[in-house]
């Protein structure tokens, strides 16, 4: 391998440091022109080896003086903060060799002064997000910006390519390629179950290069004297636990599955901090502002302790961690490398981690997480069939900059690994549906977006408006609805009001306090209390966007509970294993006493399925009859699967009347006995087809797939800010476009898009069908006479399901019953 | 079903002072029924309203054309919006066979509505505007009414006790049936709560929902529905086969 060239080996030298193997190698593969995948563990160097064939080559070149500043090498990360770390991490050392260099980051927060001026003068390195990528090929100046090109790299590519936003960048990495032939790509990813994958999708001709395994991480599973609970997500058992261990660390990352759970952890912990201990909270609906305070903080090495979500899953350096506690089952092993690699970036000391089990399926679920890292194990990720959605924004913004070739175009497409499969037939489609909505009732022939022109055959935007208006709604980001928490204005501010003549009740908004879903505040009435940046407030009144919120004195608990369930569902290699510790007795011993016993009842009462069998168990209970299965396939298939069923048992005359859905189970009741029910044919896969379709028509969960397709494909715009409510009729709503588009033209593409979507996502079709796949034919029904004690966990959730379909006429009928009782009090 | 139709037999007469607190329904052929300022009317699930004295059918904010509106824009959404209002609506005809059809205002989207219609879409309306006496109401989204497509032009007009036009009037405007706001109620039940379009009556008057496929809708808790009804209203909440009657302390405001 060839040494470094100076002035590298002497500012290496002078540290102390040697460079390390795979930064050579990488640097050769780089000289060489050739594009490279480098895998390895957080704190072997991943960023400056990824920097290092960019800055060396940058550095031959600085001695020529004329040499305009031309990008050189564009960095892509997933966040934005991480582009401004790695931008600090860059300069100090290009400063220490005196390489006279313009690095520079450009990111939605980037002012458009400056932007205009990156785009005349691009820097020599630019660090940057995807979307902004987008941007860059929608340009009209796209080529003379990428002409001179040499490198792209991606950081954390194994968070990016499985996503929408990897669709895009994998397609815009593509159109480049047309303006800087044979640059090369880096891609740095973190440990991963499926390489080839990732290498696919960064380029065809890009090979591993593989970094130093990191010492093994220590994981514990908390073994508490507590009471475990049978159900539920708050962890409130363990909070002793929990600060004790905070006390015994440095400092201390507390992991949670969503906001919510953040919020009540954060509260419960302030509830025990006898010694005042400087504990923080983040995540991702906080103001910014709070959040960059508490980043700084963690930085300067203020704090002992911070609760935070998947917001501080990726990159960015807190140095001196040296403790992750996962409260809640983490879901998935990969997921937990990750957050365990935020602790201790040392690579040659283990890192150290403490799983808190909330419930005691949990405690399973962690028990296998800890011997699936022990064993290096890790998720296998499903390959990703690029989006139609993603494709369409992309024809778009290729439209929007140099004008394309309809040939060219899908020649470059079909290059990228997401859309490998693409038939020019699907493609044509997709092109048509960008330029008129592609119906077949061709109505907006004179309205289309893009044209192509009838010499050069090349397709532009038709009018500057339509590709201001595709720049204004890049990406690949569709946030939920977002509402501002803000204090109640005080009395004094609505005396002011008033005087001034404003209505006397108008309830204004003071300071903010972050943002919070729509879907949350939709479920609060007046006077109710809940959990937001680490207090307990009360919901006031919604005002246009604000949430009208005051302090809620003598407040203990909050009235409305976080939001159940996890937002990641159960991995399928972890969901296995769970699977076999149960139905493994000799695994039994190393679990706690207390989850123990309650298998031992199980064994008891009802029986243990096999890892390979289904338990379907059915019982009376309070005049209603229970079916209860446990597949352990994570609550968005068992959701599914819950809707099915119940269509079913209606059609079989039982009378269903709803139906709960658990991560490692799900529980139908109905009017009618379950028990005389031939399983075989209720679980049968066929409710994939006609079942699942009627059901589709109505689901909210596809509803919501269909609007985020429609806005990342352009036919419904995001948004802008304060336009959501205008006090006058709402514009128009994305369920009544489904309705009416499902209705009229059902093989539509952003239909099909939404489907593909739903079916992996948020309604995990793909997941469901394996799941009655395996089950065939091992179907064990045990009919009880009463609960089993591992459906306690489940029939515990009761209550917390969201409504569908025929259950909202049932609450429009009692709401009238409340009329008829009035009208008969007269 | 059962209990409106058991209040029916015990049903006091209605009383001469409107108030949403002794307003009375019942179950009826075309949907709910009551009393808008003493004339007997029904409200229909799929949110028009049926005057069977006069034979008179009535719907408001049918906005065609709002899909091709967003096209010319830029916004491609589904052309077949007005397919979808339009066949709703022949249904509706076909069932009742009304005498008289008013269309109360906003029948297109914009001005251009009309000429961007398609030519099936056309031949439908203009065949139900020659079954029956047609009435154009003129609306804010549409001051000229497309009377090329059959049909003629008022500004409102008069049924007995009953005037049809499209904004409501601020203040008692007793026996008036307007649309324009487009009202939409909310209720709660069970610890959740659904949204839907509704009719919003007092007794004394009535404002429509809007019929429109792709029309969203303003919350009747919204100040804008103050003026008119200063002691609150009954929604008529469409629901998928029938209307339910929410009173006013059912009722919340969006997000609450």
């Amino acid at each position: 391998m060839a040494p470094l060239p100076e002035p590298f080996a002497g500012w290496f030298a002078a540290r102390g440091w040697a460079p390390r193997p795979h930064q050579l190698a990488l640097l050769e593969r780089a000289q060489a022109g050739k594009s490279s995948l480098l895998i390895a563990p957080t704190g072997a160097g991943k960023t400056l080896a990824g920097f290092l064939p960019s800055l060396v080559d940058l550095a031959a070149m600085s001695g020529d003086s004329k040499r305009p500043h031309r990008l050189h090498t564009l960095y892509v990360s997933p966040l934005k903060a991480l582009a401004v770390d790695v931008l600090r991490n860059l300069q100090t050392p290009a400063q220490e060799m005196g390489l006279d260099l313009r690095i520079e980051t450009r990111t939605g927060d980037t002012p458009p002064a400056r932007r205009q001026r990156q785009r005349a003068h691009p820097p020599d390195i630019l660090l940057t997000t995807p979307e902004q990528l987008c941007l860059l090929i929608a340009s009209e100046h796209a080529r003379v910006f990428f002409e001179d090109l040499k490198a792209i790299v991606v950081d954390e590519v194994h968070a990016l390519a499985p996503t929408k936003r990897g669709d895009l960048l994998a397609l815009a990495m593509a159109r480049v390629e047309r303006w800087a032939p044979g640059y090369r790509r880096t891609g740095l990813s973190a440990t991963v179950a499926d390489r080839e994958a990732l290498v696919r999708w960064l380029s065809p001709k890009a090979e591993v290069i593989l970094g130093p395994v990191g010492a093994k991480p220590v994981i514990e599973v908390l073994d508490t004297d507590a009471r475990i609970p049978w159900s539920g997500h708050t962890g409130r058992h363990a909070i002793g636990d929990v600060y004790d261990a905070i006390k015994r660390a440095r400092t201390a990352l507390v992991f949670v599955n969503t906001r919510a759970q953040a919020e009540m952890t954060f509260q419960e912990l302030w509830r025990v901090n006898a010694d005042n201990l400087p504990i923080a909270l983040h995540h991702g609906s906080l103001d910014v502002e709070q959040r960059r305070k508490v980043e700084a903080a963690m930085t300067r090495g203020l704090l002992r302790a911070v609760v935070c979500t998947s917001t501080l899953d990726l990159g960015i350096d807190w140095g001196d961690v040296d403790l992750v506690i996962q409260l809640g089952a983490p879901k998935g092993c990969s997921r937990l490398v990750q957050r365990i690699g935020r602790a201790n970036h040392r690579l040659d000391e283990p890192s150290h981690a403490l799983l808190v089990p909330n419930n005691r399926f949990e405690v399973l679920e962690c028990r296998a997480a800890k011997e699936a890292v022990g064993e290096g194990a890790l998720d296998g990720e499903m390959a990703r069939v690029g989006g139609l959605d993603c494709l369409a924004q992309h024809v778009m913004g290729a439209a929007c900059g140099e004008p394309f070739l309809a040939d060219e175009l899908y020649e470059e497409v079909v290059s990228t690994a997401p859309y490998a499969d693409l038939t020019r037939k699907q493609f044509d489609r997709v092109v048509d549906m960008v330029a008129t909505g592609g119906y077949a009732l061709r109505v907006y022939d004179r309205y289309r977006r893009i044209i192509e022109d009838p010499k050069t055959k090349r397709w532009r935007a038709r009018t500057a408006r339509d590709a201001q208006q595709h720049r204004m709604n890049v990406g690949a980001i569709v946030e939920e609805t977002m509402l501002t928490v803000k204090w109640l204005a005080g009395q004094a501010v609505v005396n002011r009001r008033v005087a001034r003549g404003e209505r006397a009740n108008a309830l204004r908004g003071g300071r903010p306090l972050g943002q919070i879903e729509e879907y949350f505040i939709e479920g609060l009435t007046s006077g109710d209390t809940f959990l937001f940046a680490g207090q307990i407030l009360r919901f006031v009144a919604l005002v246009e966007t604000d949430v009208l919120v005051t302090r809620a004195v003598g407040e203990d608990t909050p009235k409305i509970p976080s939001y159940a369930g996890g937002k990641f569902p159960l991995s399928t290699y972890l969901a296995d294993r769970v699977r076999r510790i149960v139905g493994n007795p000799r695994a039994w011993p190393k679990l706690p006493a207390q989850v123990r016993e309650w298998l031992r009842l199980q064994k008891l009462r009802s029986i243990i399925p096999t890892p390979e069998q289904l338990l379907v168990e059915t019982f009376p209970r309070a005049a209603k009859h229970y079916l209860v299965c446990y597949p352990f396939d994570g609550r968005l298939a068992h959701q599914t699967l819950g809707m099915l069923l119940t269509r079913r048992l209606e059609r079989l005359g039982k009378k269903p009347m709803g139906f709960v859905a658990s991560e490692y189970a799900m529980s139908v009741w109905a009017l009618e006995p379950l028990g005389d029910v031939d399983m075989t044919a209720l679980f049968d896969e066929d409710m994939l087809g006609d079942d699942l379709d009627a059901w589709l028509a109505e689901s909210a969960l596809m509803k919501r797939t269909f609007r985020t397709c429609a806005v990342i494909a352009g036919m419904i715009e995001r948004k802008a800010p304060g336009s959501e409510k205008t006090g006058k009729q709402v514009t128009f709503s994305s369920d009544l476009i489904y309705d009416v588009l499902r209705s009229h033209e059902p093989d539509h593409v952003l239909l099909q898009a939404a489907l593909a979507d739903a079916s992996a996502g948020l309604l995990d079709v793909a997941r469901l069908g394996a799941l009655l796949r395996r089950i065939k034919g091992s179907i064990v029904h045990k009919n009880l006479d009463r609960i089993s004690p591992f459906a306690v966990p489940v029939m515990l959730e009761i209550g917390k399901e969201p409504v569908f379909g025929a259950a909202q006429d049932a609450i429009l009928e009692d709401a009238e019953a409340d009329m008829v009782a009035e009208a008969m009090r007269h | 079903m059962s209990m409106l139709s058991g209040q029916r037999r015990r049903a006091p007469a209605p009383s001469l002072k409107a108030s949403p607190q002794r307003l009375q329904f019942r179950a009826a052929d075309a949907g709910l029924a009551f009393r808008i300022s003493g004339v007997e009317a029904e409200a229909t699930a799929e949110g028009a309203l049926w005057i069977a004295s006069a034979r008179l059918l009535v719907v408001s904010d049918l906005h065609l054309e709002k899909g091709s509106s967003f096209a010319t824009r830029g916004q491609m959404l589904p052309p077949y919006d007005t397919r979808a209002t339009l066949q709703r609506l022949a249904v509706l005809i076909a069932r009742l066979e009304p005498d008289t059809v008013v269309s109360l205002g906003d029948s297109f989207h914009d001005h251009d509505g009309p000429a961007r219609m398609d030519a099936a879409d056309a031949a439908t309306l203009r065949a139900m505007t020659e079954a029956a006496d047609w009435v154009w109401i003129e609306g804010n989204h549409d001051p000229e009414a497309p009377t090329w497509l059959g049909g003629r032009a008022m500004e409102s007009i008069a049924f007995g006790d009953l005037v049809l036009r499209h904004e409501p009037k601020a203040g008692a405007a007793p026996g008036e049936i307007a649309g324009h706001l487009h009202p939409c109620a909310k209720v709660a039940a069970r610890g959740r709560s659904v949204r839907a379009r509704c009719f919003a009556t007092d007794g004394a008057r009535v404002v429509m929902p809007a019929f429109g496929a792709y029309t969203g809708g303003l919350n009747v808790r919204d100040a804008a529905f103050a003026p008119l009804f200063p002691d609150g209203c009954v929604a008529l909440m469409l629901g998928r086969t029938r209307v339910y009657a929410a009173p006013s302390s059912r009722q919340t405001p969006d997000g609450a």
